[in-house]
């Protein structure tokens, strides 16, 4: 491993970490709302590091805009709080530069499912080594108030005063039908369960996406997010096999109407343990090193090729 | 038409193998000791569609397609054809037909070899009264019959550059050569095999014409290099290992030719979804240690506007090609102009900064693609390296030595982990990224996975450390820092051994000749002639558009009477450029604009120069357009 990434690896053996590391020295004042649902999601984050042996300086988190995209900053790591929904082109990157790197991604439902929706299915699609979370709680939050994907039929906004006509879409199914090889709903209401969810989806070598619901009091009261939920896992009424592409697609499919009837599913959706990383894939087609490539860079003993060798073919 | 140089033109179907025949002709030429130089021309679809490629072949230095041409191979357009029932009109109905359509240009005495298999001369207008009054020299050949004969039907291309040779004085061995270069087997030995008969049947002609091929010698090794490949190697060697894209046409080549090279030097191509992800994945990679570009041609630069503020905003090094085409909206694909200038200058929003560069040659295009990624990993700045259709696709042979550099895979203003330790800190601990002070704006940055050296980059206005800030006195600070690089990377430009601007011509002219990007060349040679028919004139061709040059340009201006500005576009977006810049010379300065989808000929530069000389607006030709001086 290079000096220059002694972070990465090194800590994990050696030292405890724990939650508090990841947690800003200064930290900015919070915008978030009392009540958000976002604490939720960021507390299981904090708890969920430790259990996956990563450190700040090893873990990078790219985030969107809108107020769940404030998540970076009150996470401490490498973070990069990037534009409304391209959150996943910028992580899918890094993660390609450096594979080393703990690499999350999150974002709204607004930001993955709206404006980035094309970024997700083939960020998922490519099935790159990353967990991307989305902050499900149907609303634009940061923008106050507007109808988002993920709003239910007939939601009253501003935006759309005369109720939303639109069916809201269905991000599990299309996580699934789009590639992603670990896909689970969980919910801040519930950290326990989250911070679990996290940690396998940290774990998991390849997508995993997470649907996080998330509870928005300040526009957002109607949502489902603050009721009890069931876990799929935990429940025998629930009995199917998360790694059976049909039957989680079946589950999900239930699921996602359910979740408008008042009846809110959580768990483990699907996982699939064979599908290679887009990494792998890469590597093994010859079209990234196995290296990672940003290490290169602070190499002095590499000998770095010229295109003065490639001259042959235009002479 | 002289001694010392030859245009030839291919002309058929897109389809009919013109690019790759022309592109071994122009090797063969360059081997042989000239100089050469093409211009290609084809239309926006794949199969059928009028296309040509122009070799010009000199003894000296060659510098732009020139005007008109002496030699036209006139293929069919076979794949415009049914090969099956052979005749049937197969993809449309092509009312373009490689000899009517090519004829209009062919110098006088010139020479016409056509396939006749395949072409008839009943299809023109005055066929032989226009050979007569011109003096062209007519082959009818039976290309076609004779590859069928002693290869494949799709060999009479070979067929097409035998009898070429034969007429213009060239040996064949030069094309055996090349071709065993490409192929082998059967496949080499019917080519070679066609085109020694071509080359025996037409030298046992009789000829009428008194064209030849010029000699010539090197002094040096050549290649053979087109814009886009001098762009891909300049960033191969100041070691960019990551390329994210999106196919458009002309922005598509440097993609190809990056993706065909980076997996043998162990970096990586992406194909992305769209612009967006594209600019965003390599700000992503950036980010983390490699460096990286992207690019795209006009509607998918639009798409990468808000990346590009993001890069900016987040100062992370990124590098774009932006290779242009004629517009607005999808516009002519498959045709230049420089009409994205403005676009690339102030897309995204906000007080933003980005550096931009021009180059003018294949040349410069390898000079400036290198400095594009040191300046950009120096300053964390984005650059733009704006080249158009023209310059992406001419090939130009160019000294093989030009090439021949260090490598420089230089992260630029990154700190190693043991300066991290003593770098600014905040009594958090928390690295400083965005300090406030550093002279040329520069704050040093740290990379993912270096230890103790976490910042969060945001595209909120932010504090040094990186959290979002709208307090008035961070903001100010920020701006000022950001806006300093951009005078610091002016001074660095300037500091340079080299200068991206190119003077040519009597420094004492009396008139000038302003230009950017490809259409330099033309306005070079077009200098040339003027003086020689007594006028007094010199150009600048500017190659760093942001930062503005502006002290060179200054002087030139104020050596000067007057300065005609020359450009591919309607609105004369350079010219405007230079007076926002200048904040003077609006009274001095007039345009010749020309926004056909067609570049510059140097005639026509030639013509709309006396027309500004003599204080006429009319345009010189139907083509291009004279612009008044604003005092006019
Ligand atoms: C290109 C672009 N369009 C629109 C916006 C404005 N905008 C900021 S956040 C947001 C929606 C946020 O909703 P969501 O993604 O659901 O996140 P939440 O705030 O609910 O966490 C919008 C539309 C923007 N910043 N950029
Ligand atoms: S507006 Fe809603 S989502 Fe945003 S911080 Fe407040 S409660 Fe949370």
């Amino acid at each position: 491993m290079s000096k220059s990434f002694s972070a990465i690896g090194a800590a994990a053996q050696d030292d405890e970490i724990d939650r508090e590391a990841f947690t800003p020295g200064i930290e900015p004042q919070a915008t978030w709302c009392p009540g958000c649902g976002d604490f939720g999601v960021l507390k299981a984050l904090k708890g969920a590091m430790p259990e996956v042996g990563r450190t700040p300086d090893e873990t990078l988190l790219v985030t969107g805009i809108g107020c769940s995209g404030k998540l970076s900053s009150y996470f401490e790591s490498y973070g990069f709080h990037s534009i409304h929904g391209r959150s996943l082109p910028v992580a899918r990157a890094a993660k390609l530069a450096n594979p080393g790197l703990e690499v999350i991604a999150a974002g709204g439902d607004g930001d993955g499912y709206g404006i980035g929706g094309n970024h997700f299915m083939h960020t998922a699609r490519e099935n790159h080594d990353m967990t991307y979370i989305v902050f499900n709680n149907e609303i634009f939050g940061l923008t106050k108030g507007q109808t988002s994907p993920t709003s239910p039929k007939g939601h009253e906004s501003k935006t759309q005063p005369h109720g939303s006509a639109k069916d809201p879409i269905r991000p599990l199914s299309m996580a699934l039908s789009s590639g992603a090889s670990y896909i689970a709903r969980t919910a801040a209401v519930n950290p326990r369960q989250a911070t679990e969810i996290l940690t396998e989806a940290m774990e998991h070598d390849g997508f995993a996406h997470i649907d996080f619901l998330t509870q928005c009091p300040t526009w957002n009261k109607d949502a489902k997010q603050y009721v009890p939920y069931t876990d799929v896992q935990q429940s025998d009424d629930y009995d199917f096999d998360v790694h059976d592409r049909r039957e989680a697609a079946e589950m999900m499919h239930e699921t996602e109407d359910k979740l408008y009837e008042g009846e809110v599913l959580t768990g483990r959706f699907y996982v699939d343990e064979d599908r290679h990383s887009y990494g792998e894939e890469k590597r093994s087609t010859g079209e990234m090193p196995e290296q990672p490539l940003a290490e290169r860079y602070f190499d002095d003993d590499y000998d770095w090729e010229r295109s003065y060798d490639l001259l042959d073919a235009h002479k | 038409m002289t001694e010392h140089e030859l245009i030839w033109r291919i002309a058929g179907g897109s389809g009919d193998g013109i690019d790759s025949t022309s592109q071994n002709f122009t090797k063969a030429l360059m081997r042989t000791g000239l100089d050469v130089f093409t211009h290609r021309h084809y239309p926006s679809r794949i199969r059928g569609g009028h296309t040509y490629v122009e070799v010009r072949a000199a003894d000296h230095a060659v510098k732009s397609r020139g005007d008109g041409y002496d030699f036209l191979l006139a293929l069919g357009d076979s794949f415009a054809r049914n090969p099956q029932a052979s005749g049937e009109a197969y993809y449309g109905n092509e009312e373009v037909k490689p000899l009517s359509e090519n004829l209009d240009e062919l110098r006088e005495g010139g020479v016409i070899v056509y396939d006749e298999g395949l072409l008839d001369t009943d299809e023109v207008e005055n066929f032989d009264e226009r050979v007569e009054e011109n003096d062209w020299h007519v082959y009818p050949l039976d290309l076609r019959g004779l590859a069928r004969e002693h290869g494949r039907e799709i060999m009479r291309n070979t067929a097409g550059v035998a009898a070429t040779a034969a007429l213009i004085g060239m040996s064949t061995e030069i094309f055996e050569e090349l071709m065993s270069d490409s192929m082998s087997g059967e496949m080499l030995d019917t080519n070679v095999e066609v085109l020694e008969e071509a080359y025996r049947e037409v030298s046992e002609m009789d000829f009428s014409h008194d064209l030849e091929v010029p000699t010539g010698s090197h002094d040096e090794e050549q290649v053979l290099l087109n814009g886009s490949h001098a762009v891909a190697y300049g960033a191969l060697d100041e070691g960019c290992r990551f390329i994210s894209g999106y196919p458009m046409t002309p922005w598509t080549d440097v993609f190809t030719i990056m993706t065909q090279h980076l997996p043998a030097v162990g970096g990586i191509s992406e194909q992305v979804e769209d612009e967006i992800a594209a600019a965003s994945l390599a700000i992503g990679a950036s980010h983390a240690g490699v460096k990286a570009m992207s690019g795209s041609s006009g509607g998918g630069f639009a798409l990468m506007s808000e990346p590009l503020g993001l890069a900016e905003m987040t100062e992370t090094p990124l590098v774009l090609v932006e290779a242009m085409r004629a517009g607005p909206s999808t516009g002519m694909p498959t045709k230049p102009e420089q009409a994205d200038l403005e676009h690339i200058l102030y897309t995204s929003q906000g007080d933003s900064n980005r550096v931009v560069f021009a180059p003018s040659t294949v040349r410069e295009a390898y000079e400036q693609s290198r400095e594009a990624f040191r300046v950009a990993y120096d300053y964390q700045i984005p650059t733009v390296i704006v080249i158009d259709q023209k310059l992406s696709g001419e090939l130009a042979s160019v000294p093989a030595s030009h090439f021949d550099r260090e490598p420089n895979a230089d992260l630029g203003s990154v700190l190693t982990e043991d300066e991290i330790q003593e770098a600014a800190h905040h009594a958090s601990g928390t690295f400083n990224r965005f300090q406030h002070d550093p002279e040329n704006g520069v704050s040093p940055r740290t990379i993912p996975g270096q230890k103790d050296g976490r910042f969060l980059a945001s595209g909120n206005e932010h504090t040094p450390q990186g959290h979002i800030e709208e307090d008035p006195d961070n903001r100010v600070a920020q701006v000022d820092r950001r806006s300093r690089k951009l005078e610091a990377i002016r001074d660095d430009l300037d500091g340079q051994d080299h200068s991206n601007q190119t003077y040519y011509g009597p420094e004492d002219a009396e008139h000038g000749i302003m230009v950017w990007g490809s259409q330099q060349g033309s306005v070079e040679e077009a200098v040339d002639r003027l003086n020689d028919q007594g006028h007094s004139v010199k150009a600048l061709g500017v190659s760093d558009l942001m930062p503005y040059p502006k002290k060179e340009v200054t002087e030139f201006l104020e050596s000067v009477d007057e300065c005609l500005v020359v450009e591919m576009n309607v609105t004369a977006q350079f010219r405007g450029l230079t007076q926002k810049e200048l904040g003077r010379f609006g009274e001095t300065m007039s345009s010749l604009l020309k926004y056909n989808g067609n570049p510059f000929e140097p005639a026509e530069i030639v013509e709309g120069f006396e027309i500004q000389v003599n204080g006429g607006d009319e345009p010189p030709t139907a083509q291009t357009r004279i612009e008044p001086a604003a005092g006019d």
